[in-house]
């Protein structure tokens, strides 16, 4: 019996393909490079594919367009009819009451089954937002570097800027972080009731941009200016980080500054406002 | 011999199960041919590519805040204190063998996955194919674009490199501006302030099994209910609303289809052997105090991070509350995009007065107005995806970010007017002139356009009521070949394949 030969280049493509499957196993053995790993496997899929598609192409080459019928459509309205009646039909009265009761009991229990919901918030008296009118820093409490070290106001030149946190707290969360920067004490602008919140030039900010909470990570030092590298919110250094371009639309928080007995910079009182985004029981 | 021992797997199977005829009936499933019916099917691929690489990479990821040392042979990192899910993840690119190809491959093929939805979504709204009675499968799909959306954004937000943690925060932020519960529904969700420590593992859960899950079902019912309803096809000789015109699922279209399959896993991985991406070695660790270098977000939820640059500086005070100003475009833009998306079935009914059955899928210009309004949402769409990337505008043009954010502050709402206007244009011009495609359009075919609609003879919009048995008298029989004018083959007996016809 004689048959006619599979096409060639099917065959040809199947053959790479296994041999490259081959090749990925050996890749793997010998621990080649990731190009090396995916030339192989790739190569393999990309062989087996176009094998496949040449495949089909003969196929499609050899069969003609077929039709089917679609036979969807409404019911009619007999065969509807008796749907409804059969749906509807109960040997018990009043069927309609006892859905709707058991309606009203599902329902009730699908609301009380929301109320675990709030244990996604472990702590049970955590009010988030008083949580987030919260100041991390209080009076008297000591800044402190990434590395836990106090700091002086003349660790940081005229233009320098510096990421501290609240002494003891957890540089991970991170509503405490805070920029010191100093600039020349003659250049601030300072809201009148903020005139002694600078010492020796170093003004202290949330590092939390105000509008959606990234870190402000980018200082420019003339002019004194904080860019947010999120959404390119730009603060005044000097006059009380207001906004001066982009989306953020409040300022960032100050923090008013003073030197504990030792000289290093401590809080002389909360934030002026809650750090990071608003919400909408956010109150300047 | 082998033959003989398949056919009796086959028959076994079929004592216990009585499945020959229902499998009969489904080989002959009728697929149409055209190219854009594809899209779909590369979504699913990718998903299928995404579920394999993702069960590899499950092995070896550990999801957890909690702080190690990190010990494995990317030097620059030894002895740092990093979270486990980061430490593991460098693991995964550098000390599993092949783990780097699968990270990669995975990561892409996402980009691949949502960007089919994408086109997937494009084709049926500017062929119409949305409308009755297809319009639950399209809210189907819509669903099933957010859930690919929300996953690619967990899947990426694991590793809690520098990122990532970034875009969580802005994520947190967003949440805090819903609506009177925002910062309940941050807190809830991260389990306190932001960091806290149990957003990693929540996203893990979401990521690995409940999202994948709900994606896997509903793909089920976008599927059961496309068999029920069968394809839509393009028109041509002998398609009608009552029947489907292309190939057979089996021989021709299961094989094809299966081709496609490994195409896409190909890319996948080829994308993943040579195009870095992600290098969360590169970034670092999730930590407040580094972040310096821009930051950007994957291009699906990037229209996102656009919008949120380019919305103006307000935050007015009402009634003893705050409107935060991300509310407007990380709340409200995603609510009216994607409510807009389910409602537009209905939406489109109400502008064009169209509320008939359609399984003959109509070509754009059918409809310039909906091509007009697709034109220009894709246009501020693609804006806010531009503004996302203003820095590279910046390096471009040397010209100030604020410049830059001004004028595309204008641009993004100027811009999908004109395209739109234009486009509508187009699609009328195709339309009238009757012209090939828009390749094709020809100064004359503008002429002869503008002179048809100027004799008041512009060709009707087709009808809106499925064509009755007398408007198309000529509806072959099912399981029927045709030639190349549609025409049944039947009485040419050497084009019918033997197994080509529905048993009755």
């Amino acid at each position: 019996m004689s048959r006619a030969p599979a096409p060639r280049p099917v065959v040809l493509c199947f053959g790479l393909g296994t041999l490259c499957a081959m090749g990925f196993a050996a890749a793997y053995v010998l621990d080649l490079s990731t190009p090396v790993l995916g030339a192989v496997l790739g190569g393999s899929l990309t062989l087996i594919a176009l094998a496949l598609a040449v495949w089909s192409h003969r196929i499609d080459q050899e069969e003609p367009d077929y039709v089917e019928e679609r036979a969807i459509g409404p019911t009619s309205s007999e065969q509807f009819e008796h749907f409804r009646q059969a749906l509807t039909e109960s040997p018990v009265p009043r069927s309609g009451f006892l859905w709707g009761m058991f309606g009203l009991s599902v329902t009730t229990l699908g609301a009380a089954l929301l109320f675990p919901l709030r244990s996604l918030l472990p702590s049970m008296s955590e009010v988030p937002d008083e949580v987030l009118s919260e100041s991390a820093f209080s009076q008297g409490r000591r800044l402190m570097t990434e590395e836990l070290q106090p700091v002086k106001p003349d660790d940081l030149e005229v233009g320098g800027y510096l990421t501290v946190f609240p002494d003891g707290s957890d540089p991970r969360q991170d509503v405490g972080a805070t920029l010191l920067i100093r600039v020349s004490p003659d250049q601030l602008q300072l809201p009148a009731d903020r005139t002694n919140w600078a010492v020796d030039g170093v003004v202290a900010y949330s590092k939390l941009c105000t509008h959606a909470g990234c870190p402000v990570g980018l200082y420019a030092d003339q002019p004194a200016q904080l860019l947010c590298p999120c959404h390119h919110s730009v603060f005044n250094v000097l006059d009380g980080a207001k906004p001066m371009q982009g989306p953020a639309s409040h300022p960032l928080p100050q923090l008013p500054l003073a030197l504990d007995g030792d000289g290093n910079l401590v809080a002389n009182g909360p934030f002026s406002g809650p750090v990071g985004a608003a919400w909408w029981g956010y109150r300047a | 011999m082998r033959a003989r021992r398949a056919n009796r797997v086959l028959r076994l199977a079929d004592e216990r199960l009585g499945y020959a005829s229902v499998a009969r009936k489904t080989m002959a499933k009728i697929f149409p041919d055209h190219w854009s019916f594809m899209l779909g099917e590369i979504a699913l691929y990718s998903f299928m590519f995404l579920v394999a690489t993702g069960i590899y990479l499950v092995l070896f990821f550990d999801p957890s805040s909690h702080l190690t040392t990190y010990d494995g042979s990317y030097a620059p990192m030894h002895g740092k204190e990093v979270s486990s899910a980061y430490a593991s993840t460098v693991s995964i690119s550098f000390d599993v063998r092949a783990g780097l190809l699968v990270r990669q491959a995975h990561h892409w093929a996402a980009h691949i996955f949502v960007g089919a939805i994408v086109l997937h979504l494009c084709r049926i709204f500017f062929t119409g194919m949305f409308r009755k009675p297809r319009e639950l499968n399209w809210t189907v799909g819509v669903t099933l674009l957010i859930l690919a959306i929300f996953n690619g954004f967990a899947g990426y937000s694991l590793p809690d490199d520098l990122l990532s943690g970034t875009g969580l925060h802005i994520f947190f932020s967003i949440a805090e501006g819903t609506p009177f519960i925002g910062d309940w529904l941050a807190f809830l969700v991260f389990g306190g302030n932001f960091p806290g420590d149990v957003i990693i593992e929540r996203l893990y859960a979401l990521h690995i099994l409940i999202v994948p899950a709900l994606i896997a079902i509903l793909i089920t019912v976008h599927m059961a209910v496309l068999i029920r309803q069968k394809h839509s096809h393009f028109s041509g000789p002998g398609r009608s609303d009552a029947n489907v015109v292309g190939s057979r699922m089996w021989p021709s279209y299961a094989i094809r289809s299966l081709s496609l399959m490994f195409f896409v896993s190909a890319v996948c991985v080829l994308l993943g052997g040579f195009a870095q991406i992600n290098p969360i070695w590169v970034w670092g660790d999730f930590s407040s105090p580094q972040i310096t270098a821009p930051s950007v977000a994957d291009w699906y939820v990037g229209w996102i991070e656009g919008a949120l640059r380019l919305f103006p500086p307000m935050e007015p005070h009402l009634l003893g509350f705050t409107i935060p100003n991300q509310f407007w475009a990380g709340v409200l833009l995603p609510l009216v995009t994607f409510a807009a998306l389910y409602l537009w079935p209905w939406i489109d009914r109400r502008l064009t007065h169209d509320y008939g059955t359609h399984h003959l899928t109509g070509r754009p210009r059918e409809s310039p107005g909906r091509v007009a309004i697709g034109v220009a949402a894709l246009t501020f769409y693609g804006v806010c995806l531009v503004a996302m990337s203003e820095e590279t505008l910046v390096q471009w043009t040397h010209a100030p970010v604020a410049d830059i954010r001004n004028t595309l502050r204008v641009v993004v709402i100027v811009l999908p007017f004109v395209t739109g206007f234009i486009a509508h244009r187009i699609a009328r011009a195709l339309r009238d002139s009757g012209a090939g495609g828009l390749l094709l359009l020809s100064k004359a075919d503008w002429r002869r356009a503008r002179e048809v609609r100027r004799a008041g003879k512009a060709p009707p919009i087709p009808p809106s009521e499925p064509p009755t048995e007398e408007e198309s008298p000529e509806a072959p029989a099912p399981g029927e070949p045709l030639d190349e004018e549609g025409r049944p083959l039947t009485e040419s007996p050497a084009w019918v394949h033997p197994g080509g016809r529905i048993p009755e």
